[in-house]
């Protein structure tokens, strides 16, 4: 008879912390005056520091909870801190701009806390049906999101988008978990790898049921030929919803990902290598190529977390290798973070040049930047050299650390083409950069506090946190997964 | 037990091809056999036998949309008391009975929360 004592809620405080935060903070919003509700936003940065913490605080925790559906682990860990952080920008970046646009409400920050307990959760998921759970939990508050700014149709449209490709990625998730069900008779990844030991009657129907899991996951970190959704739903969402889920739902997404292939599927790592070599490559020429056919900035930037989703991707490819794995996992983790940071940062860069009613967000309205507004152009160009990878960034050392272990895999050619397309993106990185800087225009950014300090925080970050890259590695190399 | 899994879904198959194969003989037989008199009447949009008293795409107050919304999420919510129930007494002679009492409860809580929030907001008013 299953039982939950209370130390699987004490491994779970932090996630459990933001849900209950989420509830309460949901009451107060609704019942309290015109006064109270501008306290919305401070009162969920607080909780989601608070959650921060206590997942600090309980860092070296390692246990399965709730009957083994739940494995709390360095991963787990690295996961909330790196979602909590995240979201803590994204309230940051949001407080304003809501303000501006007209769509300030306090059902806006529930959502949010919602989806990041929805990432917490699939950081620590180790059954398929906590993974499909957690991946609704995060997925159907930011469908939400992405229509926050109706009656606009843009966002109507990115919102109905977002959740009938979601609803499709989650049929094909829940199609594999069935089929990985009817292989191995369980839905637990240690059982799962258990049964495979022992011998499987019909082997095909785990390679399928992987796969489709596969294509769930595609759909959710918007790689291609899974990616359509992403440039117009990012375009259509209101900006800080863009922000963070460029990063939330792609760490979530990614989160799962791993833990579930590492751990419950490591004997289809050959036969799945040349499906996600294919899936590698497409993303990081899709994404890359479509950018520079980008005029509009939030299209562009899409495409460029597509072809970032194409990166940490090729850190996965050598997942079932039990040498490398623990460096691939490492690596993507890092680039994970320096893909956050500078991403937050472009994001805030945008948000001030852009008016009402989507203007200001085409490349040309960047004309004159830094004639107007020197600080905002050179936090933009910081941000685009992460992107390229040019040291001394962040995303530098990223690219570093993640040829190096697809190096290790022993995929050389993976590693040619990551090279090759970083190349290609320069190309439409730099033109951002040309335009801010070499043309004339007049250019209008509103100088809200809280933005500037959110670009401030993160182009220093992205410079700074490079020359501290080997402890942020060693850290990620602490976050490794408990196996079985 | 996991070989028998295909084979169990024989008659399921079967019963797909008899269905299959019954609507097939009776429409292809209506369509072959049956005499077609198109008029006016025939061709507007069937509407249960009435006469049909405008387009389909006429304005609805939205507040049946809310309302069904509602209904259709609490009522959702009401069938996981079902299973719960099943197993509560085997639970309670275990001398487990406050603990299953305590996660439903918390279920109910966090159902309140939503009604209370839906209450608030005003969804549940007519005007």
């Amino acid at each position: 008879m299953p039982i939950i004592s209370s130390t699987d809620l004490l491994a779970i405080l932090p996630t459990a912390f933001v849900v209950v935060w989420a509830c309460t903070l949901l009451l107060v919003d609704v019942f309290a005056g015109a006064g109270g509700k501008r306290l919305t936003p401070w009162l969920a940065a607080l909780g989601l520091l608070a959650a921060l913490v206590l997942s600090v605080r309980g860092g070296g925790l390692e246990q399965t909870a709730f009957n083994g559906m739940l494995e709390v682990d360095g991963f787990s860990h690295a996961i909330n801190a790196l979602v909590l952080g995240s979201g803590l920008l994204a309230v940051l970046l949001s407080v304003d701009y809501l303000r501006q646009h007209g769509i300030a409400k306090g059902e806006y920050y529930v959502m949010l806390l919602f989806s990041i307990s929805g990432v917490m959760l699939m950081g620590a998921a180790a059954d398929l049906i906590v993974v499909f759970l957690s991946i609704e939990l995060l997925s159907i508050p930011l469908y939400i999101l992405a229509a926050f700014a109706q009656p606009d149709p843009k966002s109507e449209e990115a919102g109905l988008k977002y959740f009938l490709l979601g609803a499709f990625a989650g049929a094909f998730l829940l199609y594999g978990v069935a089929l990985v069900y009817g292989a191995t008779a369980s839905t637990r990844l240690s059982e799962i790898t258990a049964a495979v030991a022992a011998g499987l009657e019909n082997p095909i129907f785990l390679l399928l049921g992987a796969a489709l899991i596969l294509i769930g996951f595609g759909f959710k970190v918007a790689a291609a030929p899974f990616h359509m959704w992403t440039p117009d739903v990012y375009e259509g969402a209101p900006t800080p919803v863009t922000a963070f889920m460029a990063v939330g739902a792609k760490v979530g997404g990614f989160a799962a990902l791993l833990r579930v292939f590492i751990v419950a599927f490591p004997s289809l790592g050959a036969d799945l290598a040349p499906v996600l070599i294919g899936v590698v490559a497409a993303t990081l020429i899709i994404g890359n190529v479509a950018a520079i056919a980008q005029n509009n900035i939030k299209r562009l930037l899409a495409y460029s977390s597509i072809s970032h989703a194409g990166f940490i991707l090729m850190a996965f490819v050598p997942y079932a290798d039990d040498a490398v794995y623990r460096d691939t996992l490492a690596a993507a983790l890092f680039y994970l973070l320096a893909f956050a940071v500078t991403s937050f940062g472009s994001w805030a860069v945008v948000m001030a040049l852009e008016k009402a009613e989507g203007k200001g967000l085409e490349l040309q309205d960047y004309a004159g930047l830094f004639r107007r507004h020197p600080g905002l152009a050179v936090a933009m160009f910081v941000f685009m050299l992460s992107f390229i990878g040019v040291p001394p960034t962040l995303g530098f050392a990223g690219k570093f650390y993640l040829f190096r272990a697809v190096l290790e895999g022993g995929y050389v050619g993976l590693a040619v083409l990551g090279v090759l397309t970083s190349l290609v993106s320069a190309y439409y990185y730099l033109r951002v950069v040309v335009v801010m800087f070499m043309q004339d225009g007049k250019p209008q950014a509103q100088a809200s506090p809280l933005l500037n300090l959110a670009t401030a925080v993160t182009a220093v970050g992205t410079v700074a946190l490079f020359f501290f890259s080997q402890p942020l590695l060693d850290w990620a190399a602490g976050a490794f997964l408990r196996l079985f | 037990m996991v070989t028998n899994l295909l084979t169990d879904y024989w008659p399921i198959l079967v019963l797909l091809l008899v269905s299959l194969g019954f609507a097939g003989i009776a429409m292809g037989g209506g369509l072959l056999l049956g005499p077609r008199r198109s008029s006016a009447r025939k061709q507007e949009a069937y509407e249960s036998g009435m006469r049909a008293i405008g387009p389909g795409t006429r304005q609805m107050p939205v507040r049946f949309y809310l309302v069904a919304v509602l209904f259709i999420l609490f009522d959702i919510e009401v069938i996981f008391f079902l299973p719960w129930a099943v197993v509560f007494r085997q639970y309670y002679e275990n001398g487990l009975g406050a603990f299953i009492l305590l996660e439903m409860l918390v279920f109910i809580v966090i159902l309140l929360v939503g009604y209370a929030y839906a209450w608030k907001k005003g969804a549940l008013e007519w005007e």
